[in-house]
């Protein structure tokens, strides 16, 4: 039930996606639960997009038509490199910078216009902690809680405490922001995003500066904030970090959204081959071509092809059987990333 | 009770449409402008501002009385009212004013001006106050609103401590003015009250001026230094005679004609020119400040 992988069935890229994509089962099951209204009236997309650019003074196109289609329920993990423009999107989202041209709604709201109407849905982490150094973690929340006109005063303390504990800051609250370390400081973050019941969470990066075991935390915070049926946006460089939360995925890269869909599509498209070592490469592309595998690769002593459906045991009986040298024989499939790194691209320097 | 049910019930609408009910605006915004008061008026650096300031006016008073004193009068200079203090200690909060006014004052009020929207941004908790959201004219209003209280609390700091010091190193009594009436003590001070608003509402426009410069940057001190240099280029210009056609429209030129209250009856002419040349710089760089935040991207 805590899989919201269920959903994953939509369409790719396919900004307004159907009924099915946008509404995972998993999640409707979990209608009770205060924070989210997926019910049958919502949008079907927490964040969608159409055509998103920025284009920087000095000419620089930072976002360049992006169609974002981030299904309600969704664990979605907005990756890229440095500078590909997650944090420009992130930004034009939230309304804090606005598109030159392209439109984007939040739960269903279209921004900037609707910024107010919907951001106390939406709890947000946006390049980093920032508060005030002078005050300490507890204040620095009842600082944003005053700044929205939708909480209750009331309830404030409750949250706030609810909030601190929820990220293991509780013992450190009284102390000064300024006295925090990276992680605490990451975590008062991510406190501030969850005040309130919130439908949607966007966190950019949120482990960045955090130590194995804070990055560990964060996933399991992630997956729990996911349980309770709230949509999240998660930003970061690397796939691995965040492979094993996401259900959907979007890759970046100079500004261009280079694939999105769900977490198992992107799978697919890595295609399983198979790889014979051989002292025969010639006959054994032969004998692969025969029997029906598409497009033998002959590279030294090594021959591969996309492996379909057959079974590797049956390709090794019909090649012995052939008479071809067998030295080894395997399958490989690529993983997850080296075909994010084929989307972005290796290299070390920044784009743009 | 009923208020927080529809407060934490976003499911139960259609949508995020449905969304949540604010709380009245009123006391939300009260609630946002009680926050932003203590995060300035509780900010070590800016109480120390305050009392500094708050020392300057004890100094001034120490100063003319030893002064004053083997000559029976005379003392201060060219400064106006001083000739009148030895006779009433009221005197002191005007020459304060008089003195504080060319810089230690406008300063201050920079600091908390120029730090308003230009500090949020430095410190990039700018960015986490929109998402709240805030809402960024509502931001703006209250960021003004705590400047302008900040801008009285400046004021009636100085003719406060003034008066104070002025009772105890002076004698005080019933008041003679400018133009040669005297009035009693208690409308002295009731005069004094006016003089501390006029000036609180100079310090005030001076104020939306810093908060428009704010609006420019994410370094506040460069905002502070530039709210400085412009309060100094004005008084500068507004002691050039050959500036003199454009003196009157001057921010800094009005600032100190509170003494048309000292006159029996008021000027109130000059007093209007001065209260209408501070709203019509409170106008134009609040609008500025209004269109540039309200349309700029937050980058910090
Ligand atoms: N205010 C700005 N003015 C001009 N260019 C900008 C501005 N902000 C960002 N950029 C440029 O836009 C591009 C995208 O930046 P962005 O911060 O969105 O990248 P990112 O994907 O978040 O990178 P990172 O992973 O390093 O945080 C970069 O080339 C950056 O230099
Ligand atoms: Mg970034």
């Amino acid at each position: 039930m805590t899989d919201v992988r269920a959903g994953s069935s939509g369409p790719a890229g396919a900004p307004g996606g159907t009924a099915e994509a946008a509404r995972p089962a998993a999640v409707t099951g979990r209608a009770a639960s205060p924070a989210a209204s997926p019910d049958a009236a919502g949008p079907a997309l927490a964040v969608s997009t159409t055509g998103l650019t920025k284009r920087f003074r000095g000419g620089q196109v930072a976002v360049d038509h992006i169609d974002l289609a981030v299904p309600r329920g969704s664990v979605y993990g907005f990756l890229g490199p440095n500078g590909s423009g997650k944090t420009t999107t992130i930004r034009m989202l939230l309304g804090l910078a606005f598109p030159t041209s392209g439109q984007a709604e939040l739960l269903g709201v279209p921004m900037p216009q609707g910024a107010i109407q919907v951001l106390p849905h939406v709890g947000s982490l946006i390049e980093g902690p920032a508060f005030y150094p002078f005050l300490n973690g507890r204040d620095n929340l009842a600082r944003c809680d005053a700044a929205d006109r939708t909480a209750d005063p009331r309830t404030a303390a409750d949250r706030i405490n609810t909030a601190l504990d929820r990220v293991g800051l509780l013992a450190a609250a009284g102390k000064r922001y300024r006295n925090y370390s990276l992680g605490m400081k990451q975590r008062l973050a991510i406190a501030a995003g969850l005040l309130t019941p919130r439908q949607l969470i966007v966190l950019d990066e949120p482990t960045n500066g955090l130590d194995p075991q804070g990055t560990r935390e964060v996933r399991g915070l992630i997956r729990e904030i996911a349980a309770d049926g709230i949509t999240v946006f998660v930003s970061s460089h690397l796939l691995a970090e965040v492979e094993q939360v996401c259900s959907h995925v979007g890759v970046m890269r100079t500004g261009r959204l280079v694939f999105q869909g769900p977490l198992e599509e992107l799978r697919r498209t890595g295609a399983a081959r198979i790889r014979i070592e051989t002292t025969d490469p010639a006959v054994a592309a032969d004998v692969l071509r025969k029997i029906g595998l598409p497009d033998p690769q002959i590279a030294g002593d090594e021959v591969t092809a996309p492996l379909t459906d057959f079974s590797p045991e049956r390709i090794c009986a019909d090649l012995v059987h052939a008479g071809v040298g067998v030295r080894g024989l395997g399958v490989v499939t690529p993983s997850l990333e080296e075909l994010f790194v084929g989307l972005t691209g290796e290299g070390f320097d920044v784009d743009g | 009770m009923a208020e927080a049910t529809v407060i934490e019930s976003p499911a139960a609408g259609p949508g995020p449409a449905a969304a949540r009910v604010p709380v009245g605006h009123a006391r939300a915004w009260l609630r946002f402008f009680r926050s932003e008061l203590r995060q300035v008026f509780l900010r070590r650096r800016n109480q120390m501002l305050l009392g500094v300031t708050a020392l300057f006016p004890i100094l001034i008073g120490v100063g003319l009385r030893l002064a004053s004193h083997p000559h029976g009068g005379g003392g201060g200079g060219g400064l106006s009212f001083v000739t009148q203090l030895t006779g009433n200690g009221i005197f002191l909060s005007f020459i304060a004013l008089t003195i504080l006014l060319t810089l230690v004052m406008p300063v201050v009020v920079a600091v908390v001006a120029g730090d308003s929207i230009a500090g949020e941004a430095g410190y990039g908790t700018l960015r986490y106050l929109l998402a709240v959201p805030a809402g960024r004219t509502r931001l703006l209003a209250v960021k003004y609103s705590v400047i302008v209280v900040f801008a009285l609390a400046v004021t009636f700091t100085v003719t406060g401590v003034a008066l104070a010091t002025g009772a105890a190193l002076f004698p005080i009594g019933p008041v003679t003015l400018l133009s040669g009436t005297t009035v009693s003590l208690a409308e002295g001070i009731l005069r004094l009250v006016l003089v501390s608003l006029y000036v609180a509402a100079a310090m005030a426009s001076l104020g939306a001026i810093g908060l428009a410069i704010s609006t420019l940057t994410e370094h506040a001190i460069g905002a502070i230094a530039g709210l400085a240099i412009f309060v100094v280029a004005s008084e500068v210009a507004d002691q050039v005679p050959q500036f003199a056609v454009i003196q009157p429209y001057l921010p800094t030129h009005w600032w100190n004609s509170f003494d048309a209250l000292l006159r029996a009856p008021i000027d109130s002419g000059t007093l209007l020119k001065g209260l209408l040349s501070f709203a019509v710089y409170l106008v134009i760089f609040g609008s500025f400040a209004w269109a540039r935040f309200t349309t700029a991207d937050v980058t910090s």
